[in-house]
C-alpha cells in the first residue's frame, strides 16, 4: 500500500478474492489515503483504470484474486498492451508452497500474460514486494507505456518486512528512449522542405509524448495537409484549418485518396496498422516517408521508412521546428478541400441532415456536439458507433478520446466511461455504445450506482450488431448469421440502478433528451432507436488500396 | 527468401524470459529448430542460441520485437558464414558391439568421435562438430543399432564483435 502511495497511485480499481484477501485487508487500513472503486466483474475494473490512463496520463491499477479474478483482466491488460496504456495489475496468488500443484483458482498468470504485458513478474517474498512495485511503475509509463502485473503469492502478502521504498530510475536492459540521431532529424527536416505535397499521419505517441504544442507549432510552420488515427484524435482540435481528418478503413476521403499521391509521407507516433494502410502494396508508394517513433520496433514493421526519427515526440518535433522553413501548400490544401466536398455531399450531409425518417448515429452525435461544443470526453465501444463517433464526434482539448484502438474490445466503453470520470473529474464524459457492446458489460451499472460517478451513457441501438451486418450485407451477400439482437427493456435496466433514463425515438424528441443528459449532474441514459441499417462510410475493404475507397 | 539465422540474445537472468522470447516465434508462426541458453562471458548475463528459417525482412523485424523485451540487453541475428557453430550429439550403444562387431571401432576412430563412457552394458559415444557430421556418425552407427540418440541445440560464436560489455557500461 505504501509503495503504491509513493508512486502517487491514489485510485484503484479491483475484485477481491481469496488469493489478494491480505491486500485488500491493507487496503481497508488505507482507505483513507487510497480508494478503491469496487467493479463487478475484473474485466470493468482494467478497463476503467484504462479509462482513467488514458485521460489522465497516470498510471491506472487495478487489482484481482488469482485464477478467475486473474484471466478476466486478460482482455484488458491485451488491450492496454496494443493501445500503449500504462497500467499497473497485482494479481494475488496461491501460496509459494502450493504453486504448480493445481491449487485452488491457481492459474499461471505470468505465462498467460507473458505475451500482452510489456513486463511482468511473480513475487513470492515480501521483502521483493517494493522493489517490484517501483519497477512495474516505472516500466508501466516510461518510454512507449504499456501495461505490467505482478503476481504476488499469498505468503509473500502476508510475511513482514524491514519497509523502504526507493523509486526505480532505470533498468539496466531497458532503455525506453532511444537516442535521436542529429543526421536523421536533418535529413527529415531537409525531405520536408522540399516536399510539394507533404501528408502527415498522426498517431497517438503526439498524445503519449504530451506533444500536442510541439506538433501544432510544426504543422502550422510547414503548413502541412494533417490527419489523425483513431487513436491520434483529440492531439489536434477538430476546427483546426490543417486537420483534414481521418486515415483508415472508416477514414475520410480526402486523407485516403491523397495517401497515394502525396510526395512526402510524415508519419508520428503512429504504426501502420492494417486498418489504416489497407492493402501495404499499394500503400504511399509514390511518397517518401518519413517515420517519428519511439519505439525502434516500429520502424519498417509495415512501411519502409526513408528517413526515421527515433525518440520521444516532444522532444523530436522541438528539436526539429527550426531547420523547418515557413510553408503554405495552398494548392495541395485545396485538393483535401475538394475532396471533402465530394464527402460533404455524398456521405457527411446525408448522415447529419438525413431525409429518411430514421435517426441516423451521426445526428446523435453532432446534437451532443450542440451541447458540449466539444469540450467533453468521448468514450467510444467497438463497431458501427464507433466509427460514426471518431468520425463525427468535436475535439477541443487533447485527451479526450478513449476507445479501444487496436484490439477492438466489445465492452471497453461502459468501464471506461467510469474511468474515464474519474481520471478526469470535472470534465463531462459521454460514452456512445452500440446496443451490443453494452451488454457485454453493462454490469458496470452497479459500479455507478455504488460509486455515483456522473457518466452519461447513450446507446445507439439498432437492434444489430451493426459492423457485422454491414459487412454481411456487403460481402456476405446479406446473409445476417447471428447479428440481430432481441434486446430487454434497457430503460427498465438502467433505472434498476437508479440512473435517469430516457429513451427516443423521434427525431424531435432528440434534441430536448440530449440537453436534458447533458444538464444533469449525475449519471444518465440514453437510449436513441437507429435506422436499422445504416452503414458507415466511407470504406476501404480489408485489403484493398486506400485510394479505392468507397463512398456508397 | 527463407534462409537458416543463428540469433544470439544477451539477457538478464529472469525465469520468465525464456518463455517470452519463444513466445515472440509463436506469435508467428516460425518454428524454433534449435535452442540453446548457457551463460556468456559476462557475469549474471545470459545468452540465448536460437536457431530458426525464415526471410531476412522476418528475421530483422523479429530481433526487434526480441530486443523490446525488458530483460533483453541486446540481440543479434547470423547466416551461417558470420559465425562458427557446433552442436554435439551422444550416441548411447551396446557394449558387446565393442567386441562382436569390431569394425565400429573404425567407425569412431575414423569419425573423430570421443567415448565418453564405457560400461558393461552400454557405452556412450560423444561427437561435436556440424549437423552434417554428426548426421553421418548416425548413418554409420545406426546399422549396429543405436540405443539411445541425443543432439545438443547449436552453440555459435559470431565472427564481428558483439560488444555487449561496452552496452553494459553504457546502460549503466
Amino acid at each position: 500500500m505504501k509503495s503504491l502511495l509513493r508512486e502517487g497511485a491514489d485510485l484503484a480499481y479491483g475484485y477481491p478474492g481469496g488469493a489478494i484477501m491480505p491486500i485488500y485487508d491493507e487496503l481497508y487500513k488505507y482507505q483513507d489515503e487510497l480508494q478503491h472503486v469496487l467493479t463487478r466483474h475484473e474485466q470493468g475494473a482494467i478497463h476503467a483504470a484504462q479509462g482513467f490512463a488514458r485521460v489522465s496520463g497516470k498510471v491506472g491499477v487495478c487489482l484481482a484474486t488469482s485464477g478467475p479474478g486473474a484471466t478476466n483482466l486478460i482482455t484488458g491488460i491485451a488491450d492496454a498492451q496494443i493501445d500503449s496504456t500504462p497500467l499497473v495489475c497485482i494479481t494475488g496468488q496461491v501460496a509459494s508452497h502450493l504453486l504448480g500443484t493445481d491449487a485452488f483458482q491457481e492459474t499461471d498468470v505470468i505465462s498467460i500474460s507473458a505475451p500482452v504485458t510489456k513486463w511482468n513478474i511473480q513475487v513470492t517474498k515480501s521483502e521483493d514486494i517494493p522493489g517490484a512495485i517501483a519497477k512495474a511503475f516505472y516500466i508501466a509509463k516510461s518510454g512507449r507505456p504499456g501495461p505490467v502485473l505482478i503476481d504476488i503469492t499469498k505468503d509473500a502478502q502476508l510475511g513482514t518486512l524491514d519497509y523502504t521504498y526507493e523509486k526505480c530510475a532505470s533498468v539496466r536492459s531497458y532503455k525506453p528512449v532511444p537516442k535521436t540521431n542529429t543526421e536523421q532529424l536533418k535529413a527529415a527536416a531537409e525531405l520536408i522542405n522540399a516536399a510539394k505535397k507533404p501528408f502527415i499521419v498522426f498517431g497517438q505517441g503526439v498524445i503519449l509524448g504530451q506533444a500536442e504544442a510541439e506538433f501544432k507549432a510544426l504543422i502550422e510552420k510547414a503548413g502541412i495537409p494533417s490527419a489523425w488515427t483513431v487513436l491520434g484524435l483529440s492531439a489536434l482540435p477538430t476546427e483546426h484549418y490543417l486537420n483534414v481528418g481521418m486515415v483508415g478503413m472508416h477514414g475520410h476521403y480526402g486523407p485516403n485518396k491523397l495517401t497515394n499521391e502525396c510526395d512526402v509521407l510524415i508519419a508520428i507516433g503512429m504504426r501502420f496498422d492494417d486498418r489504416v494502410t489497407g492493402s501495404l502494396n499499394t500503400y504511399a508508394k509514390q511518397a517518401k516517408v518519413v517515420h517519428f517513433d519511439i519505439d525502434p520496433a516500429e520502424i519498417d514493421k509495415n512501411v519502409k521508412a526513408d528517413v526515421a526519427v527515433l525518440g520521444d515526440a516532444k522532444d523530436t518535433l522541438g528539436k526539429i521546428l527550426p531547420f523547418i522553413n515557413q510553408n503554405k501548400h495552398d494548392a495541395w490544401h485545396n485538393e483535401f478541400k475538394k475532396h471533402w466536398e465530394t464527402e460533404l455531399e455524398a456521405v457527411i450531409n446525408p448522415q447529419l441532415k438525413p431525409t429518411k425518417e430514421g435517426l441516423t448515429m451521426g445526428e446523435v452525435i453532432n446534437q451532443v456536439n450542440k451541447e458540449t461544443h466539444g469540450d467533453a470526453i468521448i468514450v467510444s465501444d467497438v463497431g458501427q458507433h464507433q466509427m460514426f463517433t471518431v468520425r463525427y464526434a468535436d475535439f477541443t482539448k487533447t485527451r479526450s478520446n478513449v476507445t479501444s484502438g487496436g484490439l477492438g474490445t466489445m465492452g471497453f466503453a461502459l468501464p471506461a466511461a467510469i474511468g474515464a470520470k474519474m481520471g478526469a473529474p470535472k470534465r463531462e464524459v459521454v460514452a456512445y455504445i452500440g446496443d451490443g457492446g453494452y451488454q457485454m458489460t453493462c454490469q458496470e451499472l452497479g459500479t455507478i450506482l455504488q460509486t455515483g460517478v456522473a457518466v452519461k451513457i447513450v446507446v445507439l441501438n439498432n437492434e444489430y450488431l451493426g459492423m457485422v451486418r454491414q459487412w454481411q450485407q456487403l460481402f456476405f451477400d446479406k446473409r445476417y448469421a447471428s447479428t440481430t439482437m432481441v434486446n430487454p427493456d434497457f430503460i427498465k435496466l438502467a433505472e434498476a440502478y437508479d440512473i435517469q433514463a430516457t429513451k427516443v425515438s423521434k427525431r424531435e424528441d432528440l434534441a430536448g433528451a440530449v440537453k436534458e443528459m447533458i444538464a444533469s449532474e449525475k449519471s444518465y441514459f440514453l437510449e436513441v432507436m437507429i435506422e436499422k441499417e445504416d452503414n458507415v462510410f466511407p470504406m476501404v475493404p480489408t485489403g484493398a488500396c486506400v485510394s479505392e475507397v468507397r463512398l456508397s | 527468401m527463407e534462409e537458416l539465422f543463428t540469433i544470439s540474445v544477451y539477457t538478464e537472468n529472469n525465469p520468465g524470459l525464456l518463455n517470452r522470447i519463444a513466445t515472440i516465434f509463436l506469435k508467428r508462426h516460425i518454428n524454433i529448430e534449435s535452442l540453446n541458453v548457457s551463460r556468456s562471458e559476462i557475469e549474471n548475463v545470459h545468452r540465448f542460441t536460437i536457431v530458426a528459417r525464415m526471410s531476412e525482412l522476418a528475421v530483422k523485424k523479429l530481433v526487434g520485437q526480441i530486443e523490446k523485451q525488458i530483460e533483453v540487453i541486446k540481440a543479434y541475428y547470423h547466416t551461417d558464414d558470420e559465425i562458427i557453430f557446433h552442436e554435439t550429439a551422444l550416441y548411447k550403444m551396446g557394449s558387446s558391439l565393442l567386441f562382436e562387431q569390431r569394425e565400429i571401432q573404425n567407425v569412431i576412430k575414423n569419425s573423430s568421435a570421443n567415448i565418453v563412457t564405457v560400461d558393461p552394458e552400454f557405452f556412450v559415444i560423444e561427437k561435436t562438430g556440424r549437423r552434417k557430421d554428426t548426421e553421418e556418425l548416425y548413418n554409420q552407427l545406426e546399422p549396429y543399432g543405436i540405443k539411445q540418440f541425443v543432439r545438443s541445440g547449436r552453440i555459435s560464436i559470431s565472427k564481428t564483435e558483439m560488444n555487449i560489455s561496452s552496452l553494459l557500461e553504457k546502460l549503466k
